[in-house]
Formats: structure tokens, C-alpha cells, sequence
């Protein structure tokens, strides 16, 4: 148990610590790369609470697949280093505001209304928790509706992309 | 957790990564070795009795060899990129098995270090972060070449991705299962090369274009791009690049053989499970062999036709591949092994023809010089 604890705020530290890395760094590159060890933080906590299939989907899919695009895009372009000027004045002021009300959100619920969590449950988890089969039939009775709309939905955005490629060729 | 559990854990993977360090100084002198005969070269045989301590000597030169940093390279990201490439190529064979429970000094040990049922998944996973590597040496290089390199390479990793995931899909399929144990243990007696011979050769062409091997080995082409990714690397920080390359050779060996050729198994293996890791590495130089034949012969790619190639042909495939391959398993659930043998078949021939027609399609008409 301690130890979960000492992992927990250790991988805290470095979610959070990459996170203010992204939004401080001047270097495009570079903020995405400490995206890229958020994503990869994030799925270790995944492992912690013992969701192997959701942890190694997030950095096949997030890691490794979106990340990449970015940085390719972001190389392709040329577009490393970022401009001096603001172009959104009004957006630092905006995320303050937003943050303060978040935290005070979150002081509230944590203090006020606290809710007493039962922690009995946790110890008798199935073997298969988590696991691939469980989350793919879980995935394919349960939530088949919503599952097939969102790959319709992917397809949509795929063929959108490939009709707006070949507009200007003609 | 047991203490005994925990050092017996360590001991594995230390004995893992030792055997992958290992083989891959001896997978570049097998390369030197088969390359110079299928030339008619004798190849080196200077340092140690026929050449056996070449590996050591190269190691030796690259230790010692200047470390350069080009003056407006990114320091960071220049040191971080062959870490970041070496790592995974390391980590990756963890979920192969080598064998069943042998014991050692009275001890019940399982030659599976990761027995875990997302094995294929950590094999894509950390597959996917190798891309980063290749990316960052591009371009923390500052160099024009090696960022040719880099963006090359992150597309041609990206792209093969898909048809490699298919690929993996297909012995998940037949198995029933993500773990790599298991699929080994579904194909005692039938290897699933013999039921799906197109879904192999789909599975090696995507890996090697994963691994940036020849013909796919634009990244580094040397009459376009010098050397590509690593042409501002030198010494240990190449010979980390290096590692990686041929560390990756093992590992997509090692794949290959437990997704389609039996894995450790083989005959006697159940009475002498010890047999299992020999079947292992046997079956594994084989791959490599292979490898190293198919750089020997074929040309490189070029840039364009590769990616068209991985788009118009590869992936259309492999994804028929998979659908027909569940179709078939849907409609007899009770089936394995031989009782799939005809029925995939079919599917294979039918996935082939396609495969013609779409290279003919794909690759035969004008094409775009990019």
C-alpha cells in the first residue's frame, strides 16, 4: 500500500511537471515531447489501477500514433520556434479564471463534500479485469451502439479527408 | 510480493538483456560473415580465430572514437534520440517466451519473463515509441539530410504500423488469445504459417519496413541522404543507433517465429523443456538469415513507390486478410488446427489474387514523382 502511495505521487509529480513543461516551453518540439511523457505517465497510472489493455492503448494510440503525426507536422512546417507576440491577449487572463474555478470546484468536493469511498471492492477484482476479452465483449454487447457510431464517425472524418485532398487536383 | 519472485524476476531479465546484447554484436558479424559469401568475399577474418572476435574490436573502436555534437544542434534531444531508440529495442522481447517451466537448482522457473495477456499490445506499444528516436536524431541534428531522414522514417513507420497491427491481428485471431504464451501453446503441432502463408509474408514485409531494414531502408539512403537520421552521429552515440537496429532484427525474429513457426516448441521439447530455447534461437537465425539474404538481393525501394506500395497494396490486404480470416473462424467456432487448413486456404488464395491485382493497380500505372 505505502508503496503505491511513494509510485503515485512520483508519477504526480512528473504528470504535472510535464504538463506545465508543455504550456512554458517556447520550443514547439519540444512541447510536444513533454506531451509525449504526459501520455506516457498517464498510462502508467492505468497500470497502477489495473488496466493493462487500457494502459498499453493509450500509448500505442496517443504516444505512438497522434504524437508522431504532431511532431511530423510540426517538422514538415517548419514551425519550431514559437512567434514572440500574442495573438490571443485575452487567453492567459481566461485560463486563470477557469483554473481558479476548477480548483475551487475541486477544494469542495474534496473538503465539504466528501464522500466516503469503499475501498472493500478493490481487493477482490477478477482475474480478468481490465484484460482484453473483458473490455472487448463489455465493447461489443453493452455499448455496441455507441461503438459503432463512433467508427462510423471515423469514417466520415477519413473519407472527408480524402474528398478535400482531391478537390484541388482538379 | 515474495522476495525470491522479485530476484528471480531481475536474474530473468538480466539474462535477457545480456543474450540480446550479446546476440547483437553477433547478428553484425553473421551479417559480415553471410553477406561476404552470398558476394564471394571471405569476409573479416582478421581479429581472432576466423574472425570470432571482430565484435569485440569494433566495440572497442567505437568506445574510443571522438564523440562529436554539432555546434546548433539541440544538446538534449541530440544525446536523448539514440537512448530513446535503443530502449525499446531492448524492451520489447520481454513478452516472448522461451520455453515452459524448467527447474533450476529445485526451483520451479517459467522461461516466459512477461506472461501477461496484452503481450501483442506492448508489442505495438512499444513499437510505436521506437518512431520517436529516429525522429528526434533528424532532427535535434540540425542537418538537412538527417531531417530528410527522420521525416521519411516517421512516415514509413507510421504507414507500415497499420499493416503490421493487421499482421499481429491474425495469429490473435487463430489463438484466441493476446498472449504470446498461449499462441505458442495453440500451434503445438500446427504451425499457423501453414494456415496463413499470405498473412506471414504480410507480417515480415511490414516488419522489415518497421525495422528500416533493406529494401526499405530509405531513412538512410546513402545516395540521397548521406547517412540519413545519423549522419551528424559518431561513436558511441552511433554504435547506439546501431544497437538498436540489429537488437530490432532479433526482435522481429523472435516475433515471427513465435507468431507463425511454433515458437519454442518442437519435437521432445515436452520431455527436455530445456530444448525450448535452442528451438527459439534456431528458428530466430533462421529469420535473421533471412534478412540478411534479402538486403543482400533485392534493390531499394524508391521513396515514392514505398509509400504507395504500404498504402495501396500492403494495407488493402492484410486488412482482407483479417476480415476473411474472422469470417471463416466465425462460421466454425468448433475448428482449430488442421480442420482450418482448407477453409483458410481458400481465403489465402483469394487474399492472394487480390494482392496481384491491386500491385498491378497500385504500382504498375504513372506515378506521381513526389
Amino acid at each position: 500500500m505505502t508503496l503505491d502511495v511513494i509510485l503515485f505521487f512520483i508519477l504526480a509529480l512528473i504528470a504535472v511537471a510535464s504538463a506545465a513543461g508543455m504550456l512554458l516551453s517556447k520550443n514547439a518540439v519540444h512541447a510536444a515531447l513533454f506531451l509525449v511523457v504526459n501520455f506516457a505517465t498517464l498510462a502508467v497510472f492505468y497500470l497502477i489501477l489495473g488496466g493493462p489493455f487500457i494502459s498499453m492503448a493509450q500509448i500505442t494510440v496517443y504516444t505512438g500514433a497522434i504524437m508522431v503525426l504532431f511532431l511530423f507536422v510540426i517538422m514538415l512546417l517548419g514551425v519550431e520556434k514559437l512567434r514572440g507576440e500574442d495573438k490571443f491577449p485575452w487567453q492567459i487572463p481566461t485560463a486563470v479564471v477557469l483554473a481558479v474555478a476548477l480548483l475551487i470546484e475541486a477544494g469542495y468536493f474534496l473538503f465539504f463534500r466528501r464522500v466516503p469511498v469503499d475501498m472493500s471492492g478493490t481487493a477482490s477484482l477478477p482475474e480478468t479485469f481490465g484484460g482484453p476479452q473483458a473490455i472487448g465483449s463489455t465493447l461489443f454487447t453493452q455499448y455496441a451502439l455507441p461503438v459503432e457510431i463512433a467508427g462510423v464517425l471515423l469514417l466520415v472524418a477519413m473519407v472527408g479527408v480524402i474528398v478535400m485532398t482531391k478537390w484541388n487536383e482538379e | 510480493m515474495e522476495s525470491a519472485l522479485f530476484w528471480e524476476w531481475v536474474i530473468k531479465s538480466v539474462v535477457i538483456l545480456l543474450i540480446m546484447l550479446t546476440g547483437f554484436a553477433y547478428v553484425t558479424f553473421y551479417e559480415r560473415k553471410a553477406l561476404a559469401r552470398i558476394q564471394v568475399r571471405i569476409g573479416p577474418n582478421r581479429a581472432g580465430p576466423g574472425g570470432w572476435l571482430q565484435p569485440v574490436a569494433d566495440g572497442v573502436k567505437l568506445i574510443f572514437k571522438e564523440e562529436l555534437i554539432p555546434a546548433e544542434a539541440e544538446k538534449v534531444t541530440f544525446v536523448l534520440a539514440p537512448i530513446i531508440t535503443a530502449v525499446p529495442a531492448l524492451i520489447i522481447t520481454a513478452v516472448v517466451p522461451w520455453g515452459e517451466t524448467v527447474s533450476i537448482f529445485g526451483r520451479q522457473v517459467s522461461l516466459a519473463l512477461a506472461n501477461i495477456n496484452v503481450g501483442v499490445l506492448y508489442i505495438m506499444a512499444v513499437a510505436s515509441i521506437a518512431v520517436y528516436g529516429i525522429v528526434l536524431a533528424g532532427w535535434s541534428s540540425n542537418n538537412k539530410y538527417a531531417m530528410m531522414g527522420g521525416l521519411r522514417a516517421s512516415a514509413q513507420m507510421i504507414s507500415y504500423e497499420l499493416a503490421l497491427g493487421l499482421a499481429f491481428a491474425i495469429p490473435v485471431l487463430l489463438s484466441g488469445s493476446m498472449n504470446l504464451l498461449e499462441i505458442v501453446q495453440a500451434q503445438k503441432g500446427f504451425w499457423y504459417i501453414l494456415l496463413q502463408p499470405v498473412g506471414f509474408v504480410i507480417f515480415i514485409i511490414a516488419s522489415l519496413a518497421e525495422v528500416n531494414r533493406s529494401p526499405f531502408d530509405m531513412p538512410e539512403a546513402e545516395q540521397e541522404l548521406t547517412a540519413g537520421y545519423h549522419t551528424e552521429y559518431s561513436g558511441m552515440k552511433f554504435a547506439l543507433f546501431y544497437m538498436g537496429e540489429y537488437i530490432k532484427m532479433i526482435a522481429v525474429s523472435s516475433f515471427a517465429a513465435s507468431f507463425f513457426f511454433g515458437g519454442y516448441s518442437g519435437p521432445g521439447v515436452d520431455r527436455w523443456p530445456w530444448l525450448g530455447p535452442l528451438y527459439l534461437l534456431l528458428k530466430i537465425a533462421a529469420m535473421l538469415f533471412w534478412m540478411i539474404w534479402m538486403r543482400a538481393t533485392l534493390p531499394r525501394f524508391r521513396y515514392d513507390r514505398l509509400m504507395a506500395f504500404g498504402w495501396k497494396v500492403l494495407f488493402p490486404v492484410a486488412f482482407a486478410d483479417v476480415l476473411l480470416t474472422a469470417v471463416v473462424l466465425v462460421l466454425m467456432p468448433q475448428a482449430a488446427g488442421a480442420a482450418l487448413f482448407l477453409p483458410l486456404l481458400v481465403v489465402n488464395a483469394v487474399v492472394f489474387v487480390l494482392a496481384l491485382a491491386l500491385l498491378s493497380m497500385g504500382l504498375g500505372g504513372k506515378q506521381h514523382v513526389a
